[in-house]
């Protein structure tokens, strides 16, 4: 490896590294705004100037300067120190110094590089130049007066978000950031640019106010408004989670979050139950634990084992379904179902239903077919990786299902299982040439009666073409659901002649119908006594005979596998509303009331028994190699017939309980969704 | 005869358009001739030529335009080269490659097809600044008549397939500098790129390009023509040839005239412009090089030679040799603010040091120019414009510096004496309430 010297301490680095990069390895922090590791680079803000020699007898901006073998990098000369006050100083002229009322004081890397790199006043005595306010869209509030014009936002929504919505006018001293005509971000990762922001211009405008950053405790734990699982950092101030921040995790979200992951925390204050209620003379009261949980055991004691049934929804953790499959099993009910959008999935082995190759893993994909998913929405964070690899111009994209507006090119093949039945030759060939081609497929695929054979056609698509090989598995299930994995390897599906869920929820199927925060089912069809444990007041709850009040994800530690197969531990941020409790203690309690205790006191011993049935519970954090399985017997041969793909998700918006409780959410769904249905009329 | 040039050694003989700029004129005056000869004698022939005779960019950096070209790739790979003229003359004073391009435009495209066989480069952007529309025409009629006569184009007389196309600016200073324009170009906002890598590695549309000023490239054709030791005899060592000098400002005659190299200033002043108005002695300052380059003093004025390494001496420099000459009537604090005005309104805006440094220095000027400032102002100025100069992607930043450098460095006087006398009329002043808090 090449050696450079770093303020006379010799540094090795690898090839193609920059000046910047070099003398962070050797332990030197560069200041910067403009620059961001996973963005262009701009050169633009200066504040990262070393002095380099050989080199022009100038400080050299380091962000943009590769370094060589034998270079002699100065970090801390006086040349350099008057180089960073002088932009320092430039950079605060026409600043505004509102930092008391500023949402990004505390957090400012304006502030902190001022202090750290500044000058201690102000030899400025023109009038400071004002710049009026962008409208961005809900997401996104603007104070352009603050802004330092280091382009990192205009940078990540045309690189990584993938529209081109930001970007500046003007030049010289009127330069402004702005969207094209007071545009909203037409971007579902929009938020992000609130992160990379360096100064208050672009600050969080659902939260805008609610907070100071050092008030809040920060907790680290894993969002559930997707399948993917990303990392999260929960903000919260008493009893309310005040905002939602990415954690840095290469393997999932790198450091992006989707806004829906971001801003749906609003709908955790909004349609809570905080209290069990039984329903009286078809009207709801509320009623004490005992009271409600007896109403329950007692229906379930009287009802047939066969005549009892139950739904898991698709926020439960993996705690709750297990001590719920449990119960049920105890009961000698075989009627469990976890899929509630009705993918024929979870038999034969796990790798069926997992997106093998890694969500990092489909960067290394030259050849990707997604099959009845529109990534955009169903999984914003997977599409930006998508774009990415599109970008880099190795990987050829095709697409069989609806012609969504997604963030990169695709080949169209068809709208449907017909064209899987028959698929044209450029799609063979397509996938026929790549080395590691992946096949992506969306619950919209898997839905409806054609499922097991739309499956089955796609393994023996996957087995034709090489998509799991040596080393390399490609065959993805993109899920929509941050619980179906964990319910599925815990096989949280129809026991021998068990109901699915579309089959419990029809009249007269059962006595007793227990939904597990399942809201994504109709059972208005149902004529069964209904339970239902969950934390919102949404499509569950409403007639349903018993309320049983649970926690949200923020509101307990639990396991989530996401749809990589990865198990991630989230963590309590706040506790349960009212008197509401987590919902592995309510399923334990009624366990005790029907008589079938559960073998399990604490949560520790439910995952001690969890991890004994389902080893693979056992490894946290832990993504497993692609392994090598039979992809060929996937599914049910049967007539594919003509049945077009949608993706599973119309509306992320108003995908689940919390987000149709959020404000926010509301709002993005009227301004994002809404014209788009009224352009297609 | 005046000046030293003799009227046989004029590379642009049509410089004031009193002949034929058409194609027929244009031969009749030399150009087109030989140039298969010189084609067949090969692309290193040409550059070592170009090289030998000393050539140095005419743009205002004044890098050796023969060494440039050699930077380019020896082989065409995967990509092809392009050759970009920038004709996005825009420095305030200069307006010499305008009359190259509508007097003599048949050289231009004649340096064109050397300089891009050259680089093997078979296609040729000329970007022209926007405001620049009787010259486009001219351009555009000239080129029209080159691919007529077979001259350029696919199949053309001079067995290189070579198109020329004009590019019409929109007329902002920042696209003349040369990755600017190739974004430009590309149809994108005009910003400097930053370098590494430079356009002879990835420039126009990441292809290696080399851009040239017009004059760099329209003297080339007669440069061959006549051998590179002519062009070589003149001027002094490291500074020679000929170069067309845009006089304006306070003298009898402004003009435009080609002259050898490292003339003097004084001698160019007063034979081809008819000297100072009122006389020598009514002289104050000298703006040698186009706005951008520091002023100097009429003491110095005396001994200038008009080449790089005598006006770099006395830490100006030669820019575009177009000379502003300012005499004894000029508000010199005004003149530097508006120039600074100028650098101002045409800071792209994209690196920090420039975007803030320029209006500063603006304001703090414009005040000056009334007196209303403090003395500790004026280190402040300098203090500033030291900020900026250097910090910058791009020389814009270095651009809008030098005339403040320049103004403090030989005439802060006269800023300090505008200063007492605002204060002197005054009982209270700005200044005043500054320095009592």
């Amino acid at each position: 490896m090449p050696v450079a010297k770093v303020n006379g301490v010799e540094t090795e680095f690898e090839p193609g590294m920059t000046v910047l990069q070099v003398a962070e390895k050797a332990g030197h922090e560069i200041p910067r705004f403009c620059y961001h590791e996973r963005l262009s680079i701009a050169g633009n803000c200066r504040m990262c100037l070393v002095e380099v020699k050989p080199g022009p007898p100038k400080p050299q901006a380091s962000c943009a300067l590769p370094a060589a073998e034998g270079q002699e990098i100065f970090t801390d000369t006086p040349m350099v120190k008057k180089a960073r006050e002088g932009v320092m100083e430039f950079l605060l002229i026409n600043h505004p110094l509102d930092c008391p009322i500023c949402d990004q004081g505390g957090e400012c890397d304006l502030q902190d590089q001022a202090v750290g790199y500044g000058r201690d006043g102000s030899r400025y005595a023109e009038n400071k130049r004002a710049v009026e306010e962008k409208n961005m869209g809900p997401t996104v509030k603007t104070f352009m007066t603050r802004c330092i014009q280091c382009t990192r936002c205009v940078r990540f929504i045309t690189e990584v978000a993938g529209v081109p919505d930001i970007g500046m006018i003007s030049r010289g001293e009127s330069a402004e950031i702005t969207t094209y005509l007071e545009k909203n971000i037409d971007s579902e990762l929009s938020g992000n640019v609130n992160d990379l922001c360096p100064v208050g211009a672009l600050t969080h405008r659902p939260w805008q106010y609610h907070y100071r950053p050092w008030e809040l405790k920060k907790t680290e734990t894993i969002d559930v408004m997707d399948a993917l699982g990303s990392n999260i950092r929960a903000d919260s101030k008493g009893a309310e989670v005040m905002r939602v921040l990415p954690r840095v995790n290469e393997g999932i979200n790198e450091e992006w979050l989707s806004d829906i992951s971001r801003y749906a925390v609003d709908g955790l204050q909004r349609q809570r139950l905080d209290r069990p209620y039984v329903r009286e003379n078809g009207r709801l009261r509320a009623a004490s634990w005992e009271e409600a949980l007896g109403a329950v055991a007692e229906k379930l004691k009287a009802a047939p084992a066969d005549r009892i049934g139950v739904i898991a929804g698709d926020l439960q953790d993996a705690e709750s379904m297990k001590a719920t499959l449990d119960l049920f099993r105890a009961l000698g009910s075989a009627n469990t179902d976890c899929r509630q959008d009705g993918a024929v999935l979870g038999y034969g082995p796990r790798e069926g239903w997992l997106f093998n190759s890694g969500l990092q893993g489909i960067e290394n994909a030259d050849a990707v077919l997604i099959v009845g998913a529109n990534p955009r929405v169903e999984a914003p964070l997977l599409n930006a990786r998508l774009r990415k690899i599109w970008l880099a111009g190795k990987t050829e994209i095709g697409l069989i299902g609806e012609q969504a507006e997604l963030t990169f090119d695709y080949s169209w093949l068809g709208a449907g299982s017909s064209t899987l039945a028959k698929l044209p030759k450029a799609a063979m060939d397509f996938l026929n040439k790549a080395e590691r081609p992946a096949i992506i497929v969306g619950a919209g695929a898997l839905t409806g009666a054609g499922g097991p054979a739309v499956l089955n056609a796609l393994g023996a698509l996957a087995k034709k073409v090489g998509v799991v090989a040596d080393g390399w598995n490609g065959f993805n299930v993109l899920h929509t659901a941050a619980s179906r994995v964990a319910g599925l390897d815990m096989g949280f599906v129809p026991g021998q002649g068990g109901l699915t869920a579309a089959e419990m929820v029809k009249p007269n199927a059962l006595d007793v119908l227990f939904l597990l925060g399942a809201d994504e089912v109709d059972p208005t069809g149902s004529n069964a006594f209904r339970v239902y444990l969950g934390s919102h007041g949404d499509r569950g709850a409403h007639g349903a005979d018993v309320i049983l009040p649970g926690a949200a994800y923020t509101e307990k530690s639990g396991l989530y596998v996401n749809t990589e197969g990865r198990v991630q531990m989230a963590d309590r941020v706040v506790f349960p509303k009212g008197q509401a409790k987590e919902d592995w203690a309510v399923v334990r309690a009624l366990s005790g009331l029907v008589g079938q205790t559960l073998p399990y006191d604490t949560l520790d011993a439910l995952r001690t028994k969890l991890m004994a049935d389902q080893p693979t519970f056992g490894r946290i954090d832990y993504l497993p190699a692609p392994a090598s399985f039979d992809v060929g017997s996937l599914g049910k041969k049967g007539d594919l017939g003509d049945v077009d793909f949608y993706s599973a998700v119309r509306d992320p918006y108003l995908n689940n309980p919390i987000t149709r409780a959020s404000v926010t959410m509301a709002e993005l769904s009227a301004q994002r969704i809404a014209p788009v249905a009224m352009a297609a009329e | 005869m005046v000046g030293i040039l003799e009227d046989k050694d004029r590379i642009f003989t049509n410089l004031y358009g009193l002949q034929d700029w058409t194609l027929d004129g244009a031969k009749k005056r030399g150009a087109w001739n030989a140039t298969k000869d010189m084609l067949d004698l090969g692309r290193d022939w040409i550059i070592t030529n170009v090289k030998n005779s000393g050539l140095r960019g005419r743009g205002g950096a004044g890098f050796s335009t023969g060494l440039k070209w050699s930077f380019m790739p020896k082989e065409v790979k995967d990509r092809p080269h392009y050759l970009v003229v920038n004709a996005d003359e825009s420095e305030p004073g200069t307006c010499k490659d305008r009359e190259i391009m509508r007097h003599d435009p048949q050289l231009l495209i004649e340096g064109c097809l050397i300089a891009s066989f050259a680089m093997q480069a078979h296609a040729c952007y000329i970007y022209l600044r926007g405001e620049y529309v009787l010259e486009r025409e001219r351009m555009e009629a000239a080129v029209k008549e080159a691919y007529e006569a077979r001259l350029i184009g696919k199949n053309n007389v001079h067995g290189w397939d070579f198109d020329v196309y004009i590019h019409h600016g929109a007329g902002a200073y920042i696209c003349g500098e040369e990755t600017a324009l190739l974004e430009s170009l590309e149809g994108k906002k005009g910003q400097p790129r930053l370098k590494p890598p430079f356009p002879a590695g990835a420039g126009l549309y990441g292809c290696p390009t080399t851009v040239n000023n017009v004059e760099s490239i329209a003297v080339v054709g007669t440069i061959l023509r006549r051998g590179a030791e002519w062009f070589a005899g003149f001027g002094r060592p490291n500074n020679t040839g000929t170069k067309i000098m845009s006089i304006s400002g306070h003298v009898n005659r402004p003009c435009n005239v080609e002259e050898v190299m490292s003339i003097p200033l004084r001698q160019l002043l007063e034979e081809h412009c008819g000297g100072v108005r009122g006389g020598w002695d009514n002289l104050k300052a000298v703006i040698p090089g186009g706005s951008s380059v520091p002023l100097i003093t009429r003491e110095m004025s005396e001994a200038a030679l008009m080449d790089f390494d005598s006006l770099r001496e006395m830490r100006s420099g030669l820019g575009t040799a177009a000379v502003i000459v300012m005499d004894n009537s000029t508000d010199l604090v005004k003149a530097i603010a508006r120039i600074s005005y100028f650098y101002k309104h045409e800071s792209c805006g994209q690196c920090t040091p420039c975007r803030e440094g320029t209006g500063w220095m603006w304001r703090v000027l414009e005040r000056m120019s009334v007196g209303e400032a403090d003395p500790s102002e004026i280190d402040l100025l300098l203090d500033v414009a030291g900020q900026v100069e250097g910090h910058t992607i791009c020389a814009l930043g270095d651009a809008a510096a030098w005339p403040v450098q320049g103004l403090i460095r030989h005439f802060r006087h006269e800023i300090e004496d505008r200063i007492s006398q605002y204060r002197s009329r005054r009982a209270n002043f700005a200044g005043h309430a500054i320095a009592a808090e």
